[in-house]
């Protein structure tokens, strides 16, 4: 019988032949935590009495979620990671650098076919790039750091195989909002998915880290896909270090396979308060919106920016709504600068805040008022997410994002793109 | 690991922020503190009512949401000696292993609030001592079973150093 990706990945790992429901130890490639769960890390690394770090070139730390410190207690907690990087000698991203799903990758640390782990639930994005990435918690991440090793429950695994060609106007966003709207928000607890077909391979790599960026949404542990000549060529733009992508075996068993055609698919849009109520944008069409966020893991990178300054291009932010703009990185940042894209958003009326999370949590950057409604790029629209439970959140892409801000209310992006 | 105590039950979907509101989570590193205002929004006087050893017996995924170990360890300090559930949502089903917060799945359909149960975790028996009967139960993994019964995971690193499960 054929393995899945997630059993090939923590074969190779483990050392042992791994199978769904088979809990194995494995051996960690990259090791990743951000500041709101690296300070109970280091405190679980301290009781456990560790000296030093497996590998401090495989471990980071991402001061990214309250980036830079809107808080004085917040403040110490930074300061801490600082001190224990130094002591450690591990690599730390500081403020400005960027989110940590957006760094991984564009520093090279993730290749396919390794095993990564972050103190952080959406560290399944580089499943993208064909790699084994997946959240844990603070203590996890203390043992991960201590001893490069980590227990996993091999997953079983949701196939999605998506056919067809996504229309014009229609994004990778759109796809997975409606993947998870079909399947729920623990359609896929414990398992992994692997996404596949003809209208994944015709994405670029940014926008396939929009999917897999959402896999934790539906439940999963990894959100796979296979490394075609894309992958190849952006890894090797990223590292020198060496890797070897895996494939799914043709009779890998899987727990369901799904099959869908998105010829047809509209933009998609999910309303409060959970990212499983989904709908075609137009049945939310007109809801007046105060607030567009731009940014995040999700959808933060240079295309993303790119589709968003070609709507907001010689035009204006509605007078009674907001737009943020928060790069995924300061590498995102420099190139949307280099390209004209942060202008044209800045004179479209954009605050463009530091390369970070704050606006999608909530830490700060800005937290909407009692009763506003706000359009975001993200991938949570949980009650309270933002920062203020009064507050509701609708889920788009950047180019329903931009539409919205321009018209106050949210709209079709596609009427902006003919 | 042998438990008796009364039945706390809640429905599906049980998420991190209900367990622990994040208007404490982030104020303090406190757990004593934060165990006081445990499952808060669902039940405001669910503190106040457990004794220790008790359990909270709740339906599908529960501890969905956040990554955060704020929630099984506010669980714990609040002297709950484990939860019972359909099923769990994966990171916290690892937080609790890692922070010694006993868990079990099973179906709690079979359980009303206020009975009485015995529970021991190593050999995975739920008996419910107040309708006279006992509840099948997925026993937890060898590997599982050792960090928890070694106190967690930053106890079975002080134990060994390492993982171990010889």
């Amino acid at each position: 019988m054929g393995k899945t990706i997630a059993e090939k990945i923590l074969s190779r790992k483990s050392g042992q032949d791994a199978r769904a429901n088979d809990i194995v130890l494995a051996d960690l490639d990259f090791v990743m935590g951000q500041d709101g769960t690296s300070p109970l890390a280091i405190k679980a690394f301290e009781e456990m009495a560790g000296k030093e770090t497996f590998d401090p070139s495989r471990v980071a730390m991402v001061i990214d979620h309250s980036a830079p410190s809107p808080l004085e207690g917040v403040s110490k907690l930074h300061a801490q990671m600082r001190e224990y990087a130094r002591r450690y000698g591990i690599i730390l991203y500081d403020i400005g650098e960027g989110v940590c799903h957006q760094l991984m990758p564009e520093k090279g640390h993730v290749v396919p076919g390794s095993l990564v782990i972050g103190a952080d639930s959406h560290t399944c994005t580089y499943g993208a790039i064909n790699a084994f990435s997946t959240g844990v918690g603070s203590t996890d991440l203390a043992a991960g750091m201590m001893s490069g090793k980590l227990w996993f429950k091999v997953p079983e695994t949701i196939k999605f195989v998506i056919h067809g060609q996504l229309p014009p106007g229609v994004y990778s966003k759109y796809l997975i909002l409606y993947l998870i709207g079909d399947i729920t928000a623990d359609g896929a607890t414990y398992m992994a998915a692997e996404y596949t077909g003809e209208a994944i391979r015709a994405l670029s790599v940014e926008a396939r880290f929009t999917i897999s960026n959402m896999a934790i949404e539906m439940g999963a542990k990894a959100g796979l896909m296979e490394a075609d000549e894309k992958t190849m060529e952006w890894v090797k733009r990223h590292t020198g270090q060496p890797f070897e992508p895996v494939q799914a075996d043709p009779d890998a068993e899987y727990y369901m396979v799904k099959e869908y055609d998105v010829s047809a698919l509209e933009p998609q849009v999910a309303r409060p308060h959970t990212v499983d109520n989904v709908v075609p944008v137009s049945q939310v069409a007109g809801t007046t919106i105060q607030q567009g966020v731009i940014g995040t893991c999700t959808n933060g990178r240079l295309e993303d920016l790119r589709i968003a300054a070609r709507i907001l291009k010689r035009r204006k932010v509605h007078p009674d709504t907001r737009l943020i703009v928060a790069p995924a990185s300061r590498r995102v940042m420099l190139d949307a600068i280099q390209e004209g894209v942060l202008q044209t958003l800045i004179e479209a009326g954009a605050a463009v805040v530091t390369p970070g999370c704050g606006p999608c949590v909530g830490t700060h950057n800005g937290v909407p008022s009692d009763g506003e409604n706000v359009i975001s790029t993200a991938n949570r629209n949980f009650k309270g997410r933002m920062g203020n439970n009064k507050a509701f959140i609708y889920l788009g892409s950047p180019a329903t994002v931009a539409a919205s801000v321009i018209t106050g209310q949210i709209t079709d992006p596609r009427e902006f793109l003919k | 690991m042998e438990f008796k105590g009364i039945a706390h039950k809640f429905g599906d979907d049980v998420n991190t922020d209900y367990i622990i509101s994040g208007r404490y989570k982030f104020k303090t590193l406190d757990m004593k503190e934060l165990a006081r205002h445990v499952m808060e929004d669902l039940d405001p006087d669910f503190y106040s009512k457990v004794n220790k050893g008790d359990f909270i017996v709740a339906g599908k995924n529960f501890g969905c949401g956040s990554s955060r170990e704020q929630a099984p360890l506010a669980i714990l300090n609040a002297d709950i000696s484990a939860v019972l559930a359909k099923s769990f949502a994966r990171i916290f089903y690892r937080n609790c292993i890692n922070t010694g917060l006993a868990l079990i799945e099973c179906d709690t359909d079979q359980i009303n609030e206020g009975d009485e149960l015995e529970v021991d975790v190593e050999k995975g028996v739920i008996r419910n001592l107040t309708q006279q009967r006992d509840i099948p139960v997925k026993p937890l993994p060898r590997f599982m079973l050792k960090i928890l019964s070694d106190g967690g995971l930053v106890e079975h690193f002080k134990k060994h150093g390492t993982f171990n499960f010889d």
